[in-house]
C-alpha cells in the first residue's frame, strides 16, 4: 500500500510539474503587470526598473528556469501587490476555502444518502418524486443565480442574513446552501440509482430470507454497498470545491482561495496565481489519494 | 421445534398457489395453481427446468417476492397448522431466519461481498435476540466447524470472496442452520459447483438432516441430484405441477410426457436410447498439436503482498485429429479454460508450442493471426454474453464475412445465413431478431451457426452446454455430432461434466490443477480410470436415494459397468 502511494505520488509530481509550466507561460500571456501596478503616467524608465526588480525583463524561458530553481529552495515568489511571500498568501486564504468546502460537502453527502436511499425504497413513490424534483433543480439551477437571488431576498429585503463575508455563524448560512445544493442534487440521484440495484442483489434476499430488519437491510447491507459510485462521484465534486468555489466565493466575499485566484489573476499578482495553482492542485492529490484508500477499506475486495 | 407438534401432519402446506409477474404487456403466469407440502424429516424435490416456476413457488413462502412486479394471485401457505402467506414485518421475522431457511444457487453473489462471513452469521443470532457479542461470535465459529470450514476461528473473520466456491455454500448453510430451522429450502444448492464438491455439499445436507429432522425443499433442474436426495419428488413445467409422487416411482415409471422427455435426456441415462454419438470418421491427419504448453500468472496478496508464481497451465500435450472430438474434462481451476483462451491467443501463454497446420499458433504475427482465426472458431458457455445484444441474427453470424474479406461476396450473405439457420435448426425467418427473443438452446444454436460462417476445420467449446437445461443440452450434443460428420469438423469439448462427454468425444483428457492427470479413449477412461481424480470424478456423480437405502455407497465404477 506504501509503495502504491509512492507510485500515485511519483505520477503526481510529473502531472503538477505539467501544470505548473501551462500556469507559468498562460499568465505571462495575459499582459505586463507593470501596465497595472504603474500609474498610467509612470515613466518609460520606471517601468523598466518595476520589470527588472521582478525579473520581468529576462526572456521567458529564463524566467521559467529560475523559477523552478526557486521551487526547489521552496521559494514560491513575492506578491507584486501585497510585497510578501505569495505562498503565505495562498496559504492564509486556503484554510477558509477547506472549511467551506468540506461543510458544504458534508451535508450534500448526509442529505444525499438519507434521500436517495429512502427514494430508491419506493421508486416511483411520491417522495422519490419529490427528491428527484429538488435534486435536479439543485443540479441544473446556475450557483451565481441562487447566489445573488439568496443576497436579495434573505439579506436586502428580509434583512435576516448578511450579504457578504466572515464572522459570524450566520456569515456561513448562505454560501454552504448554495455550495452544498449541486452536490446534493447529483449525489441523490447517484445513491437512488446505487441503491436501486443494490436493493435487488441476490444478497438482500438472503437478507430477508434470514429475517433482518428492513432498517438493517437498507442500511446495513444495501448502503454499504452501494458507496463506492457514491464516494466517488463526492470525491470529485469536492476536488471541484476544494479547488475553489470561485463564483460563490466572490459574490459572498469569502476570503478564500478561489476569490484569491481571481483578484490574482486580473491584477496579473503571477506568484499568487502559480501559488494557488500548487496548494490546491497538491490538495486534490491528497483528496484522490484519500478516496482511494477509502475504496480498499469500504470493500475487501480492492487492494493496492 | 416443539415436541408437541410432531405429529402426522405436514409441516408446510402450499395450496393452490397462483403468481404472476406484470411486464409491460400482459402479466405472466408464473406459478399456476400449484400445491405441495412437506412434512418433518422428509424431502421434497421441486424438479423442473428454468422458467418452471420451480423457484417462485418457494419464495412466496418466505415472502421473497416482490410486488409488483410479483403478484400473489391465489394461494394459501400454511405452516405448522397457521397460515403465514400475508405475514408481513415483525410477524415474519418470527418464521424468516428462525423457522424457515434459505439457501441459493450462487453463493458468491447471496453473500454480501463487503462484510466478513463472521459478521453475517453472527448478525442472525443477534437480530433474533439469541446471542449476541461474544457468545454469538463462539456460536458462528462453532457453525462453520459443523460445516466443514477448516480452521473457523481465523476463516470466521475472512471475507466470502476469499472462500472457494464450495466453502462459501457451507457457509450460506451454516448461516441457513444457525438457529435450528425446522425447513430447510435449497434452491439449486449445487447447480454453481464442481460435481466432487456438489457430493460433499448434499451429504451435508443430509447429515444435518439426520441430525435436526428438519424437512428439506430441494429445488433442482439436476436429475441426479434429485433422484439422490429425494423422499418425493414434483416436477414443475411451464408454471404447473405435471407429476408429483414417491421418488422411485417417479423416475424409474415417469408418467407424464414431459418428465419421460427430462428423464431420457439424460446423457448417461438409457444407453440404448441415449445412442452413442462419438465420430464415426476413421482418424484422420492431425488438425493441431500442443506441446508443453504452460501458463504462469503472477498475483500479489493481501495489502503488503509479494509477487508470488502461480502455474495455472503446467506441460499440457495433446493432439486432435480431424474429425475427432477431444474431450477436455476438469473441475473449476484445473486449468482448462486457460488452454483454450491460449489456444486462441486470448492469453499469451508463457512456454510451449501450438502446431496448427504445419505453423506455431504462438509465433504467428497479426496477418497470420487472422488467418487462423478464421479456421478456429469458440463456442462459449453463455450464448448471451458472448453475442452483442444490439446486433441482429443476420449481423452476428455475417460479421465474420465482413472482418474476413475473401470468405463470401457480400450479394450471397442473405442466403447463407440462411442456410446456416437451417443447417443449426432455427427458422430462418428470424434472421431479423435479436438475442434477447431467443430462448438459451437458440441462442446457443446462433453462436454455433456464427462459428461455422467462417468455415473452420476446428471449434472449441467452452462448457458450450454447461449452461442449458438437461433436455436442450441433448438437443445442442446432437447438433454438434450431427455437423461434425457433415462438415468433417474437429472439436475440442471443454466441460466440468464428466457424463456429458461420454457420448460425444472420442478421446477424453483429464485435467487437475494445470496438468493432465490421465488421458486416453472415452472407453478406456470410463471403463477403467485410472488415475484416482478420474475414479473420484465418476463416482461423484450422485447415486439415487432408494438404491443407497440398499447399499450405502456403490462405487460409481460398479454403477457405470452397468450401464456401459
Amino acid at each position: 500500500m506504501l509503495s502504491y502511494i509512492g507510485r500515485r505520488a511519483s505520477h503526481s509530481i510529473i502531472s503538477v510539474l505539467g501544470l505548473l509550466a501551462l500556469v507559468f507561460f498562460l499568465t505571462r500571456l495575459t499582459g505586463d503587470p507593470s501596465s497595472l501596478f504603474l500609474p498610467l503616467d509612470s515613466t518609460l524608465e520606471a517601468r523598466q526598473a518595476f520589470a527588472r526588480l521582478h525579473g520581468f525583463d529576462q526572456p521567458i524561458h529564463w524566467q521559467f528556469l529560475n523559477y523552478l530553481r526557486d521551487l526547489v529552495s521552496l521559494d514560491f515568489g513575492q506578491s507584486v501587490r501585497q510585497n510578501r511571500s505569495a505562498m503565505e498568501i495562498a496559504l492564509e486564504a486556503f484554510p477558509q476555502t477547506l472549511k467551506l468546502a468540506f461543510v458544504a460537502m458534508a451535508l450534500a453527502i448526509a442529505l444525499a444518502i438519507v434521500a436517495g436511499s429512502i427514494a430508491a425504497t419506493r421508486p416511483g413513490g411520491f417522495f422519490d418524486r419529490i427528491v428527484s424534483l429538488v435534486s435536479l433543480t439543485g443540479a441544473s439551477a446556475p450557483d451565481f443565480w441562487i447566489a445573488i437571488v439568496g443576497i436579495l431576498v434573505f439579506a436586502v429585503s428580509f434583512d435576516l442574513l448578511p450579504t457578504s463575508g466572515t464572522g459570524s455563524l450566520a456569515h456561513w448560512i448562505m454560501p454552504v446552501f448554495v455550495l452544498a445544493l449541486r452536490p446534493f442534487g447529483l449525489l441523490v440521484q447517484v445513491v437512488r440509482g446505487t441503491m436501486l440495484s443494490a436493493l435487488s442483489a441476490p444478497y438482500i434476499k438472503t437478507a430477508r430470507a434470514k429475517g433482518l430488519r428492513r432498517k438493517e437491510i437498507i442500511f446495513g447491507h444495501a448502503l454499504r454497498n452501494s458507496l463506492l459510485p457514491v464516494i466517488t462521484v463526492a470525491g470529485d465534486l469536492t476536488a471541484g470545491l476544494v479547488n475553489g468555489a470561485v463564483i460563490v466565493e466572490t459574490v459572498f466575499g469569502w476570503p478564500g482561495i478561489g476569490k484569491l485566484m481571481i483578484d490574482a489573476i486580473i491584477l496579473r499578482d503571477f506568484a499568487v496565481v502559480q501559488s494557488t495553482i500548487l496548494v490546491t492542485a497538491t490538495a486534490i492529490f491528497v483528496l484522490n489519494i484519500c478516496i482511494d484508500l477509502l475504496y480498499a477499506v469500504l470493500d475487501p475486495r480492492i487492494r493496492y | 421445534m416443539s415436541p408437541t407438534s410432531k405429529s402426522t401432519s405436514p409441516l408446510l402446506t402450499v395450496e393452490n398457489l397462483t403468481v404472476d409477474f406484470l411486464s409491460d404487456e400482459s402479466p405472466v403466469r408464473a406459478v399456476n395453481a400449484v400445491s405441495f407440502d412437506v412434512s418433518r424429516g422428509e424431502t421434497l424435490v421441486i424438479l423442473g427446468e428454468s422458467g418452471s416456476g420451480k423457484s417462485v413457488s418457494t419464495s412466496a413462502v418466505m415472502d421473497l417476492i416482490d410486488q409488483p412486479p410479483g403478484d400473489i394471485v391465489s394461494g394459501r401457505i400454511s405452516f405448522d397448522g397457521a397460515p403465514i402467506g400475508n405475514l408481513r414485518g415483525e410477524p415474519r421475522r418470527l418464521i424468516n431466519g428462525q423457522k424457515i431457511a434459505m439457501i441459493f444457487q450462487d453463493p458468491l453473489a447471496y453473500l454480501n461481498p463487503v462484510y466478513t462471513v463472521g459478521r453475517q452469521i453472527v448478525e442472525i443470532f443477534a437480530c433474533h435476540g439469541v446471542a449476541s457479542g461474544k457468545e454469538a461470535r463462539e456460536r458462528s465459529i462453532e457453525l462453520l466447524r459443523r460445516v466443514g470450514i477448516p480452521e473457523p476461528d481465523t476463516r470466521i473473520d475472512q471475507y466470502p470472496h476469499q472462500f472457494s466456491g464450495g466453502q462459501r455454500q457451507r457457509v450460506m448453510i451454516a448461516m441457513a442452520i444457525a438457529l435450528k430451522p425446522d425447513l430447510l429450502i435449497a434452491d439449486e444448492p449445487t447447480t454453481a459447483l464442481d460435481v466432487s464438491v456438489q457430493a460433499q455439499i448434499l451429504d451435508l445436507l443430509r447429515d444435518l438432516q439426520n441430525e435436526t429432522g428438519m424437512a428439506l425443499i430441494l429445488i433442482t433442474h439436476d436429475l441426479e441430484v434429485a433422484a439422490s436426495m429425494a423422499d418425493r419428488v414434483i416436477v414443475m413445467n411451464r408454471g404447473e405441477i405435471v407429476e408429483a409422487g414417491v421418488a422411485r416411482d417417479v423416475f424409474t415409471s415417469p408418467r407424464h410426457a414431459y418428465t419421460k422427455k427430462l428423464i431420457s435426456a439424460l446423457p448417461h441415462g438409457d444407453t440404448a436410447e441415449g445412442g452413442n454419438r462419438r465420430s464415426t470418421i476413421p482418424s484422420g491427419e492431425t488438425v493441431l498439436k500442443v506441446e508443453n504448453l504452460t501458463k504462469e500468472y503472477l498475483f500479489s496478496q493481501g495489502l503488503f503482498g509479494k509477487k508470488q508464481s502461480f502455474r495455472a497451465v503446467n506441460d499440457v500435450n495433446f493432439e486432435i485429429r480431424k474429425g475427432e472430438t477431444l474431450g477436455i474434462v476438469g473441475e473449476s481451476g484445473s486449468g482448462k479454460s486457460s488452454v483454450a483462451r491460449m489456444l486462441l491467443r486470448l492469453t499469451e501463454p508463457t512456454a510451449g508450442r501450438a502446431i496448427f497446420a504445419g505453423e506455431d499458433i504462438f509465433s504467428m504475427n497479426q496477418a497470420r493471426l487472422l488467418a487462423f482465426r478464421r479456421k478456429v472458431q469458440m463456442v462459449f458457455q453463455d450464448p448471451y454474453g458472448s453475442m452483442n445484444p444490439r446486433m441482429s441474427v443476420h449481423a452476428i453470424i455475417s460479421e465474420p464475412w465482413a472482418i474476413h474479406g475473401d470468405i463470401l461476396p457480400q450479394a450471397r450473405w442473405k442466403d447463407r445465413v440462411v442456410e446456416l439457420l437451417e443447417l443449426v435448426g432455427l427458422n430462418p425467418e428470424h434472421v431479423d431478431r435479436y438475442p434477447h427473443q431467443f430462448s438459451g438452446g437458440q441462442r446457443q444454436r446462433i453462436a454455433i451457426a456464427r462459428a461455422l460462417a467462417s468455415e473452420p476445420d476446428l471449434i472449441i467449446c467452452d462448457e458450450a452446454v454447461s449452461a442449458l437445461d438437461v433436455s436442450i443440452q441433448a438437443q445442442i450434443i446432437d447438433l454438434l455430432a450431427d455437423l461434425r460428420t457433415r462438415l468433417g469438423l474437429s472439436y475440442i469439448f471443454i466441460t466440468h461434466d464428466l457424463p456429458i462427454v461420454r457420448h460425444f468425444a472420442d478421446r477424453i483428457v483429464v485435467m487437475k490443477q494445470g496438468e493432465i492427470v490421465e488421458d486416453g479413449s472415452t472407453s478406456a477412461i470410463f471403463a477403467n480410470p485410472v488415475h484416482p481424480y478420474t475414479q473420484s470424478l465418476l463416482e461423484a456423480t450422485p447415486v439415487p436415494k432408494w438404491m443407497a437405502v440398499r447399499a450405502p455407497r456403490p462405487t460409481g465404477r460398479a454403477r457405470d459397468a452397468l450401464t456401459l
